[in-house]
C-alpha cells in the first residue's frame, strides 16, 4: 500500500494462511472422517489423511440406511432441504419485489401503513414467537408440509427495502418514457424494472438460499414425520443416539453432504454473494 | 419516496402489496399478540380455564434464580463471541487489505463459514472436542486437561463460542474488509509521509475511521449470538450441564417444550420481542447516522 517492502508481505501472508488453517481443519476433518471405518475413528486413532471407505460410507448415507439405525436416507434429506431452500428464496423475492414496486410506483391509501407493516417484522424473529407460530400453523393443517416449511419465513423485510431502494434510483424519465410508448404498470414492470434487477435478484437470492438451506429452528419445530426431515435437522437425530452407538463417518458425512450445495453457491458466486452480503445489510 | 413518477390503479397497488401483508400478519403480526395476550394470563392445569393476572408471569420469572442464570450466561456468551469474532475478523481484513499476491484465494477459503448452518459447523467441532475420540480432545486429555463439555459447565462454554466464533469470521472479515477499502488511500499516505510507522497509522487512523463498521458489527453480533447460535447449543450442548450454556432463546424454546408453564414462556417471549425491538432501533439510528457521515 503505502511502503513496499519485501519481508513486510510476509506477516499478512503468514497472518491469512493461519486464517484460512483454522477455517478449513474442522471441514477438512469432517471430509477426512467420512473416508474411514467407524471403528478407526471410534478408538481415536484416525489419521489425518483419507481411507478407503468413502463410497460405501457414502452410499449408505445417501441412497440407503444402514444396518444398525433405521433412520431416513440423507438423499430425501436433501431434496426437502433443496426444496425448503428454493422455495424460501424465491418466494421471499418474488412477494418482496412486487410490494416494493406497489410501494415506490404507486400512490394509494394505506401505503405507508403497508411500509411499516412490512418494516417492522424485522423486529419479530422467529425465535421470539416460537410457539404461538407454531400454534397457528398446526390450525392452518400444514405441520410436515412444504407450505408450512416455506410460508411462514417468507416474510421480508430486509428483501422489500433493497428493491425499495433500488427502485428509488431508476430514473423516473423511463417511467415517463414507457407510459408514453403506452405501457401500463405491468407492462413496465416486466419488460423494463424486472430486467434492470435482475443482478439485485441474483445477489438476493445466492443470501437466501443459504439462509433457506441453514434453517434449523423451525423445520425443527413443525416437522415430526421422518420424511420430511431437513438435512440440517437430520443431522442432529444421527449424532443423538448413545454416545458410544454414533456412527461418526456417517455423521460426518452427513456434515459434508449438509455443507456441501451452501459452500458451493458462496464460493461459486462469491461476486454476488458478497454483493448480496453487503446491500442487504445496508 | 416522494417525487415519484407514478401510475394510477385502484386495485393493484393493493394486490401487489397483499402477499407480503397477509404473510406478516398471519405469521409475525398475530403469534406476537398472542405472546402478549398469553403472558397476561395463568391457565389451569387442565387447560379449561384461564384468567388475567396482570404481570405475575412476569413477576414469578424474575423471581426465578433460573432466569438470571440465563442472563448471564447469554450475557458472557455474546461478549466472548463478539470480542473474539470481531479482533478475529479484522485482524485478517487487515492483513487481506495489504497488496499481496494471492488475496482471492485466501478470501475464498475465508468466506467458508458464512455459508455452514450453525448446526452442522457444530458437529464439526462436536467430532474434534468429542472426549475419547476427538483430535483436540485426546491432544488436551495428553496434556493433561481433563477435557469434558457434558460434565463441565466451563468446557461448555468454552466449545459453544468457539463453534460460534468460527462461524461468524466470515462476515465480520468480509465487512471490515468493505470498511478498509472504503478508506481513502491519501489519508493513510499522508500520515505515512508525516512519519507515522504502521502501527500507529492503524490507531489514530485507520481504527477511528472504522469505527461506524465496527459499531455496526457489534449489533449485528450480538443479534447473531441471541438468536442464531440456538442451533449450536441445541446440537452441542443442549443448554448443559445444568443451564451452563442456557441462553435467553434457548430457555424460551426448552421451557415451551416442555410446555408446562404457557405464561411463563410468552412472558419470556415478549422480554425477548423487546431486546429485539432495541437492537434494531439502535441499528437503524446508526446506520442513518453512517449515512451523513
Amino acid at each position: 500500500m503505502v511502503e513496499h517492502r519485501r519481508l513486510g508481505n510476509l506477516l499478512p501472508h503468514l497472518a491469512l494462511l493461519a486464517g484460512v488453517a483454522i477455517v478449513a481443519f474442522p471441514v477438512y476433518m469432517a471430509v477426512i472422517a467420512s473416508t474411514h471405518d467407524n471403528s478407526v475413528i471410534a478408538n481415536g486413532q484416525m489419521p489425518l489423511y483419507p481411507g478407503s471407505n468413502a463410497l460405501e460410507t457414502y452410499w449408505h448415507t445417501i441412497v440407503s440406511g444402514t444396518g444398525k439405525t433405521t433412520r431416513q436416507p440423507v438423499g430425501s434429506m436433501m431434496l426437502n432441504s433443496l426444496i425448503m431452500a428454493l422455495g424460501i428464496a424465491a418466494g421471499k423475492i418474488a412477494i418482496s419485489i412486487i410490494s416494493a414496486y406497489a410501494i415506490v410506483f404507486f400512490a394509494f391509501p394505506f401505503r405507508m401503513t403497508a411500509f411499516w407493516t412490512i418494516f417492522l417484522t424485522l423486529m419479530l424473529p422467529v425465535e421470539v414467537r416460537i410457539y404461538p407460530t407454531y400454534k397457528i400453523t398446526s390450525d392452518l393443517h400444514m405441520l410436515d408440509s412444504y407450505s408450512g416449511l416455506i410460508l411462514p419465513l417468507i416474510a421480508s423485510a430486509t428483501a422489500t427495502l433493497l428493491f425499495r431502494q433500488f427502485f428509488m434510483t431508476v430514473p423516473k424519465e423511463l417511467v415517463e418514457a414507457s407510459k408514453i410508448d403506452g405501457a401500463g404498470p405491468v407492462r413496465f414492470f416486466w419488460d423494463t424494472l424486472l430486467p434492470l434487477s435482475l443482478t439485485n435478484i441474483a445477489a438476493l437470492f445466492v443470501i437466501l438460499f443459504i439462509y433457506g438451506w441453514n434453517q434449523y429452528l423451525w423445520p425443527l419445530l413443525i416437522t415430526t414425520r421422518d420424511d420430511m426431515q431437513t438435512i440440517v435437522i437430520g443431522i442432529k437425530k444421527i449424532i443423538d443416539v448413545h454416545d458410544a452407538l454414533t456412527e461418526w463417518s456417517v455423521a460426518m458425512a452427513t456434515a459434508v453432504l449438509a455443507m456441501l450445495p451452501p459452500v458451493a453457491v458462496v464460493v461459486l458466486m462469491q461476486r454476488l454473494f458478497v454483493k448480496g452480503l453487503i446491500e442487504t445489510e445496508k | 419516496m416522494e417525487n415519484r413518477a407514478i401510475f394510477s390503479g385502484k386495485l393493484l397497488p393493493y394486490l401487489l402489496v397483499l402477499p407480503q401483508f397477509a404473510i406478516s400478519l398471519i405469521f409475525f403480526y398475530w403469534p406476537a399478540v398472542q405472546a402478549l395476550q398469553q403472558s397476561f394470563l395463568v391457565q389451569d392445569a387442565f387447560g379449561l380455564s384461564t384468567e388475567f393476572v396482570w404481570f405475575e408471569n412476569y413477576a414469578n420469572l424474575l423471581g426465578t434464580p433460573g432466569y438470571y442464570q440465563a442472563v448471564g450466561v447469554t450475557f458472557v456468551f455474546s461478549a466472548l463471541v463478539v470480542f473474539f469474532s470481531l479482533t478475529i475478523g479484522l485482524l485478517l481484513a487487515v492483513m487481506a487489505n495489504r497488496n499481496i499476491n494471492g488475496v482471492q484465494i485466501y478470501r475464498t477459503f475465508l468466506i467458508i463459514p458464512y455459508a455452514v448452518a450453525p448446526a452442522v459447523a457444530s458437529v464439526l467441532f462436536i467430532f474434534m472436542f468429542q472426549p475419547g475420540l476427538g483430535m483436540i480432545a485426546r491432544a488436551m486429555q495428553r496434556s493433561g486437561i481433563d477435557w469434558n463439555p457434558v460434565l463441565n459447565g466451563t468446557h461448555a462454554m468454552i466449545l459453544v463460542v468457539i463453534v460460534a466464533v468460527w462461524n461468524q469470521i466470515s462476515y465480520n472479515f468480509l465487512f471490515f474488509l468493505a470498511g478498509l477499502q472504503a478508506i481513502p488511500k491519501s489519508v493513510i499516505e499522508a500520515a505515512a509521509i508525516d512519519g507515522a510507522r504502521p502501527m500507529r497509522r492503524f490507531w489514530t487512523i485507520i481504527f477511528p475511521l472504522l469505527s461506524p463498521t465496527t459499531f455496526f458489527l457489534i449489533v449485528v453480533n450480538i443479534t447473531y449470538v441471541f438468536f442464531n447460535t440456538l442451533g449450536i447449543i441445541d446440537t452441542a450442548t443442549g443448554g448443559g450441564p445444568s443451564g451452563a450454556t442456557q441462553t435467553l432463546v434457548y430457555k424460551v424454546f426448552q421451557d415451551g417444550k416442555a410446555g408446562a408453564d404457557l405464561g411463563g414462556s410468552a412472558a419470556q417471549s415478549v422480554i425477548l420481542m423487546i431486546i429485539v425491538v432495541a437492537l434494531t432501533t439502535f441499528q437503524f439510528r446508526y446506520v442513518e447516522k453512517k449515512v451523513h457521515y
